[in-house]
């Protein structure tokens, strides 16, 4: 047996045949029988198989000049990027098969003043809300009076908007008065906030009305929230 | 190319070697046979009964003849590697990790864990031609470095051993005195533990690969850093091309975080870079697990992985693979 296998061998090399080079015990071992748990196994066992999956080695994407995604006769198409799904040369990111178009609204909503408006596509937007428009002051006046609201308790029955406009008036310009009136009645139930322009005027009417007598009640005068000074 | 898949362990592999005339492939696992089988079809030879623990390393004589396995049963065994009978066992007090047959076969170094008090160390073990006059006495023991010793082989010319393991050192020791010729050094060598570690085929030169998800290549006389190779996942074994310059790094995550990244089925691969350039050459998907074994035939027209799955995945190449160019 043994001869005739190394003839084979001597003949098929001399036939200049691409055969693997195998040692002579090489081929002894493969006539070894089976030990261990492999004794009684059959021929057919299921152990050894043959993948049913082609298994190529994956090249990484960025090879440089062999890649093989530019379109021949194209010199540009290795510049044209899609943003969406990343391939090259192949289309533009308006044209990608797998254009999103729910855009991330979360990005636009922290910066008012400067950026677009949330997701419109084509649709109208008002001027103080389109890009670039002038929406500091605005926003400044109407938070700086909410800021600077104070709040006006024990008042008597009788006062209303315009006696508060009158009193705090002296102290600086005021933006807004509000008198809490009762629906029922008619009558004020007894508490008003006065918003100033000023911090500080607002600030001096706290100090000056703070327990001043009006109509035969002592005023009650402080910030609307508990704010320090 | 169609990988053969051999699926003979029921654990995961932890260790792969094939034999000098590469026509035979020994796998180590978890579960507590080692198993030899055909590198050309994958046909299984047999197993070797015997360990009471997870197996996790092998190497095998230079004529095939006898094989030595490190067992966690604290046992390192010596067995016939036709028939699968047990020739011979070394007992130690921990469990056995790595163990390397010298050139020539006359030598054996293996390694124990650090076990309760015990801390690691190498011990080399004279092997006798003639299995019955095996003794176990060792020639030279060891001790001293932090940590679990993952791998130990023979430097060149048999005369130091080279030890990489958890606390990310590789040390170099002289194999008569046991005294440490050299240490890794620390701002280039690895942040995290070494898991593997294969020597060139001539034996200058060795590559190590690390949890830090990095394999360096160092020099073996030297230990001087040659290349590193940067991977996004942690390496479990390394292995290098004895036809081309290539380096096959193999790892992956836990099998828990799998399931939140993309589970397609098989997507573990072994990356191949290009030794030099230290660039990446592509991958080979399949395993269904991290990739914990990789072996290279010696004559560099196949390799095959073990992985966490069980699953040895045996590749021949295509012509092709032999004319990548970056």
């Amino acid at each position: 047996m043994k001869i005739i296998i190394e003839l084979r061998s001597q003949q098929l090399l001399a036939q200049g045949n691409w055969l693997a080079r195998v040692s002579k015990r090489a081929v002894e071992r493969r006539e070894w029988s089976k030990f261990g748990d492999a004794v009684n196994e059959d021929v057919g066992s299921r152990l050894t198989a043959v993948s049913t999956e082609e298994i190529v080695l994956e090249r990484p994407k960025p090879i440089g000049s062999t890649t093989i995604e530019t379109k021949p006769g194209d010199p540009d198409a290795v510049l044209m990027v899609c943003r969406n799904c990343g391939k090259k040369g192949d289309h533009w990111t308006a044209r990608c098969p797998i254009r999103n178009l729910s855009q991330p609204a979360d990005e636009f909503v922290d910066k008012p003043p400067a950026a677009a408006p949330v997701s419109t596509n084509n649709a109208y937007v008002p001027p103080s809300l389109r890009a670039g428009a002038d929406r500091t002051g605005g926003s400044d006046m109407r938070r700086r009076n909410d800021e600077n609201s104070v709040r006006v308790t024990n008042l008597s029955e009788d006062t209303r908007e315009p006696d508060l406009h009158e009193l705090f008036g002296t102290f600086g310009s005021v933006s807004r008065v509000y008198v809490a009136i009762d629906k029922n009645t008619g009558t004020s139930r007894g508490f008003g906030f006065v918003n100033f322009v000023n911090r500080e005027d607002a600030q001096r009417a706290i100090n000056k009305l703070n327990g001043y007598g009006y109509d035969n009640l002592i005023l009650k005068v402080e910030w609307a929230t508990p704010r320090t000074t | 190319m169609r990988p053969i898949l051999m699926k003979g362990h029921e654990r995961p592999l932890t260790f792969l070697k094939y034999n000098r005339d590469g026509d035979l492939l020994f796998s180590c696992a978890k579960d507590h046979n080692p198993t030899v089988w055909f590198a050309d079809n994958g046909e299984r030879l047999g197993t070797y009964r015997g360990h009471n623990g997870a197996v996790w390393c092998c190497d095998v004589s230079r004529d095939s003849g006898r094989l030595i396995t490190g067992s966690a049963d604290q046992t390192a065994k010596l067995w016939n590697v036709q028939t699968g009978q047990q020739l011979f066992t070394f007992n130690f007090d921990s469990p056995a990790r790595s163990v390397d047959f010298s050139v020539g076969d006359k030598l054996a170094v293996i390694t124990t864990d650090p076990f309760m008090e015990l801390s690691s160390a190498i011990h080399v073990k004279r092997i006798a031609k003639d299995p019955s006059d095996q003794t176990a006495e060792s020639l030279l023991v060891i001790k001293g470095p932090q940590g679990r010793i993952n791998r130990a082989i023979w430097g060149p010319l048999n005369k130091t051993i080279i030890s990489a393991g958890e606390d990310a050192v590789i040390r170099i020791w002289d194999s008569e005195t046991g005294k440490l010729l050299k240490e890794s050094d620390k701002e280039l060598g690895h942040k995290k533990t070494i898991t593997s570690l294969a020597k060139s085929a001539d034996g200058s030169h060795f590559c190590t690969g690390s949890l830090d998800k990095s394999a360096k290549i160092w020099d073996s006389r030297t230990l001087s850093l040659v290349k590193t190779y940067v991977t996004e996942r942690p390496v479990n074994a390394v292995t290098m091309s004895p036809l081309l310059d290539h380096v096959v790094l193999g790892g992956g995550q836990d099998a828990s975080a799998v399931t939140t990244t993309d589970h397609r089925a098989g997507k573990f691969e072994a990356k191949f870079f290009d030794k030099i350039l230290q660039e990446e050459i592509g991958g080979v998907k399949g395993h269904f697990g991290p990739i914990n074994a990789l072996a290279f035939n010696p004559d560099g027209k196949s390799f095959s992985s073990g992985g966490e799955d069980g699953y040895v995945r045996l590749h021949h190449f295509d012509p092709d693979y032999f004319n990548i160019k970056i």
